[in-house]
């Protein structure tokens, strides 16, 4: 019906969710940890079988300045963006600054089951990817009979 | 410096409809004596799919996420929930379109609209006689 980021799952609740966000125009909190909108970076998370992953929109952060940290289940993302933004002076007039500058912090709160070990993170276009392994042991196996 | 003169920050009118389907990308706008510096985030373009154009006096900005995700990978929880960002702008009529210039790094795309020759601050000798 509309485009998402992720394809969302064709349930009672997703479509019940889309159809609010329309008559709101605006998207609707649905976390138990709800962030204030325009909180900065904004965060997607998706799972697979296997793995759980993370996307955190940080367009302009010096990944280096990035600190990732897992203690158990919970992700600390945190770091800082400064911006390049001229003093107002009679040289320089600033119209718009919506965008964040200082420092950030967000914890998510991921599954039970994920290893702790086992963590990947990429960055492209801005957009950085924390892939975690979820434990082998807690994975859905075949038991054969004997 | 007036006020006046600067009509870049308003927006475009853009229909409801895009409205919601759309990102708006947060901006910060600098003007400076030789120009502008629009400064968009765009996180999750990929360089090839941005697009700046300039028709009449509008610029607008657009640009659609391409993320990699992973196989059966099922969204469990979204702030950012549209696959295209789109913002306008009225560009006023001493900015130069033709040279424009925009590069992207980081998901941040950076336009540098001049202003043309003529509009250029310059020193207007006072003669008293």
């Amino acid at each position: 019906m509309y485009g998402s980021v992720f394809n969302f799952s064709d349930n009672l609740f997703n479509e019940l969710e889309q159809l609010q966000r329309q008559l709101n125009g605006r998207s609707i909190v649905s976390n138990i940890r709800p962030v204030a909108r325009g909180t900065f970076p904004s965060i997607n998370l998706g799972s697979t079988s296997t793995s759980v992953e993370v996307y955190a929109f940080i367009p302009g952060v010096d990944v280096s300045a990035l600190d990732i940290q897992m203690d158990k289940n919970l992700l600390t993302l945190q770091g800082e963006r400064n911006l390049d933004i001229p003093d107002e002076d009679d040289k320089a007039t600033v119209y718009a600054q919506e965008r964040f500058s200082g420092k950030f912090r967000r914890v998510i709160t991921l599954p039970d089951d994920v290893d702790v070990n086992n963590v990947k993170a990429t960055c492209k276009d801005g957009v950085l990817q924390v892939s975690i392994k979820r434990r082998e042991e807690t994975l859905p196996k075949r038991i054969e009979i004997q | 410096m007036s006020n006046q003169e600067v009509t870049n920050q308003t927006d475009a009118p853009v229909s409801q409809q895009e409205k919601m389907t759309t990102l708006r990308p947060l901006v910060s706008i600098v003007e400076s004596d030789t120009g502008f510096t629009l400064t968009a985030e765009i996180p999750g373009v990929p360089k090839e799919n941005v697009e700046v154009n300039v028709e009449n006096d509008t610029l607008t900005l657009s640009g659609a996420i391409k993320m990699e995700t992973p196989e059966g990978m099922e969204a469990t929880y979204a702030e950012v929930r549209d696959v295209c960002y789109k913002r306008a702008f009225t560009l006023s009529r001493e900015l130069d379109a033709s040279k424009i210039q925009a590069s992207q790094a980081n998901g941040v795309l950076t336009l540098n609209i001049p202003k043309a020759e003529h509009a250029q601050p310059r020193k207007i000798e006072v003669q008293i006689g």
